[in-house]
């Protein structure tokens, strides 16, 4: 078991053919995902070829849309490279085909538009996960990769990750890389995301596999401390935490559009105390908090 | 980012909003010919910094003609408010007076839409409003799907309790308002006071609004809203590289990539450095998942001009990009750097091919370099060897 993506997913890139699309095809090709194809509307017919993980070539087809895609490959997960002009767009033609999952990669989409693809989505019904903008997407390690994380850092195990940092995710799995993971999620470090740290808390605690969870935060909005809160309602499992930005200064942004300390509001200390009063330990360092992560699992 | 209340103001004119004619001046002399040109009568000199209290601090007064915009100004420019400078100052018409409303429209993050704010009560600090007197302000969600239109513009109207004869006035104001908030990919667009004057004209008395940097790329006017002159030079000059760098107040130099990590060596370097005489970093900067030779060059040449830097303390975890490219990259930079390169360089890999990266940097021996095998023991490393410098 896993959460949001398994073996089984058919995965389509949204903008294939585009630089960052075609190196992480091959990428995720070759951690074992199954890649059934891809979207360019320029490029329709056309196929790329790229190596899976036996290291035998894969010609996969460019479709026009998302909807020929899904209706041709059988496609359920969709992972979009494209540039933040037409981000979008792309993110609204997938929730018109109502995919199953669809993960934005893309790096500097103006929040407004990020704001009018999630309101859409939810007027569709909610039919579509959204996982990002502004992420590393998602890894059930040894099945499949949705996004840019490292397949090779760890394999399977019994911890989940949620986090809103691509590097510090890849951190945190280094550091527990001999315990292993079920699944590991970039929610991304945008004001405005699709899965939140309180989707994934929740999907962790019902999956069978994942025995406990590890939680990444950083300065900006309010969102650890409303997981905070979900964890002290809902969740039975171990969780640790770690917050990064205690020495972010305020009103500045801190690499991630989303990363700031706004007056005396989004502080990692803030975020911090919340996530310890709902008996979350937090730790100080990302070394320490796989020590906290350790000392739970026994 | 922020804008000055006067390039809200602009933006305010540009999208129909009412406002009062108004000139920006730097000098006192330019302050009198500013208020001769809005037709020689009474005026407000209004200083022009990112921060409230503008009045309390004496940043706000009333001139009966030029001489006397001239004499306020004087007074204005360069004066310290909560550490902002003075460097302009805004000559507005006076108003009219006779009731003070407030209105915003802000991305709400919680709920991932926007949050439209009204009261009848404007003019104090929104904040003292909403603790004090929180009935007294109407809070109501604005979809990103259709926005404010007339219906949402009448609800909020209603909501904060304006009579009929009133909302039929600000409703219209506030379409425009949520016009400037859309076109301009604002995050914040806050009208505080907007007045009703004696002839009963709603107009957008001063305003606040934050622009979404992420929308440059379709906002060509935005770039030069940035104000130069409060930049420190170093953020100035990564910007110039296109580096993600922000300056802060420390000794030791960091350079990570991803801005997770990044923001979490700075805290790390911060506990090691409680232990090495209170040293801290140095700045804020992500070079990303690429870290060629030539990022790396040029944002040790950003970090280098710090004069403040004792030692550099590089946290890179291989992750896409190889160990052994970022040491490669590493080895270069110096090389191009050359006798730039003068502090000690304390680095930490990890990650994918760290083995062979390490190797590279071990075959350069290069004098400054020091290998660490941990995040946490290379930030002790850089933080001693910073206080020892």
């Amino acid at each position: 078991m896993s959460i949001f993506l398994n073996k089984d997913s058919r995965v389509i890139v949204q903008g294939i053919t585009g630089g960052e699309g075609s190196k992480h095809t091959a990428r995720m090709l070759a951690a074992g995902t199954a890649i059934v194809g891809g979207v360019n509307a320029r490029k329709v017919g056309t196929t790329v070829t790229h190596k899976d993980k036996d290291g035998n070539d894969v010609e996969l087809p460019v479709f026009g849309t998302v909807v020929e895609a899904m209706e041709t490959t059988g496609a359920d997960v969709s992972v979009a490279f494209v540039p933040p002009a037409f981000a979008k767009d792309a993110a609204k033609e997938a929730i018109d085909a109502e995919i199953g999952l669809l993960v934005v990669i893309t790096e500097g989409i103006p929040v407004q538009d990020s704001a009018e693809f999630w309101a859409y989505a939810q007027q569709k019904g909610g039919k579509t996960r959204i996982i990002g903008p502004n992420c590393p997407g998602i890894i059930t390690p040894e099945e499949a990769l949705a996004g840019i994380t490292p397949a090779n850092i760890t394999g399977k195990g019994p911890i989940g990750l949620v986090s809103k940092s691509g590097t510090l995710t890849y951190q945190m799995m280094y550091e527990l890389r001999d315990i292993g993971f079920s699944t590991a999620i970039g929610i991304g470090g945008d004001p405005v995301i699709g899965t939140t740290h309180i989707d994934a808390l929740e999907a962790f605690e019902a999956d069978p596999e994942t025995q406990a969870i590890v939680m990444i935060g950083e300065i900006g909005g309010d969102a650890e401390e409303r997981a905070a809160e979900f964890i002290k309602q809902n969740v039975t499992k171990p969780v640790v935490g770690y917050v990064a930005g205690f020495t972010a200064p305020e009103g500045k942004t801190m690499g991630h559009a989303g990363a700031i300390v706004s007056g005396s509001s989004g502080t990692a200390q803030a975020k911090k105390e919340a996530l310890e009063a709902a008996g979350v330990k937090v730790g100080k360092t990302p070394s320490e908090t796989a020590r906290l992560l350790r000392e739970l699992l026994g | 980012m922020d804008l000055f209340e006067y390039q809200a103001r602009d933006l305010f004119e540009k999208h129909g909003v009412p406002v009062l004619k108004a000139l920006v001046a730097e000098t006192p002399e330019q302050a009198e010919a500013a208020a001769e040109q809005l037709g020689g009568g009474t005026v407000v000199v209004k200083s022009q910094v990112k921060i409230g209290g503008r009045g309390k601090a004496g940043g706000v007064k009333l001139a009966k003609n030029p001489q006397e915009a001239k004499a306020r100004a004087e007074e204005i420019l360069g004066l310290d408010i909560k550490g902002h400078i003075t460097r302009k100052v805004m000559i507005a018409q006076g108003a009219d007076i006779a009731e003070e409303y407030y209105f915003s429209v802000l991305l709400d993050r919680s709920n991932r839409t926007y949050l439209a704010m009204a009261s009848k009560e404007g003019g104090m600090e929104i904040e003292q409003l909403a603790e004090e007197r929180p009935e007294a302000l109407a809070k109501v969600p604005v979809s990103a799907l259709t926005g404010i239109d007339e219906a949402k513009a009448a609800e909020i109207a209603e909501a904060a309790g304006f009579d009929a004869e009133t909302a039929a006035k600000v409703a219209p104001v506030l379409q425009s308002l949520w016009t400037v908030f859309a076109e301009e990919d604002a995050t914040l667009v806050e009208v505080n006071p907007l007045v009703k004057t004696g002839d009963g004209e709603i107009i957008a008395l001063d305003g606040k609004v934050s622009l979404d940097e992420n929308a440059e790329f379709r906002q060509p006017g935005h770039a030069e809203l940035h104000d130069i002159d409060a930049t420190d030079p170093l953020e100035l000059k990564a910007k110039e590289l296109d580096l993600n760098y922000v300056k802060l107040d420390g000794e030791v130099g960091i350079i990570g990539n991803g801005a997770g990590l990044v923001m979490s060596t700075l805290d790390v370097v911060a506990y090691a450095g409680e232990g090495h005489g209170g040293v801290k970093p140095a700045n804020f900067l992500d070079i990303g998942g690429g870290a060629s030779a030539e990022v790396m060059a040029n944002g040790l040449s950003v970090i280098l001009s710090d004069s403040q830097v004792k030692s550099v303390f590089v946290n890179v975890f291989g992750g896409i990009t190889a160990c052994d490219a970022v040491a490669n990259g590493i080895v270069k930079a110096l090389e191009i750097l050359g006798d730039e390169a003068t502090k000690p360089l304390v680095v930490r890999l990890d990650g994918n091919n760290v083995e062979e990266g390490r190797r590279i940097l071990q075959d350069a021996a290069h004098p400054l370099v020091t290998l660490t095998e941990t995040m946490d023991g290379g930030a002790d490393k850089a933080a001693e060897l910073a206080a020892a410098n």
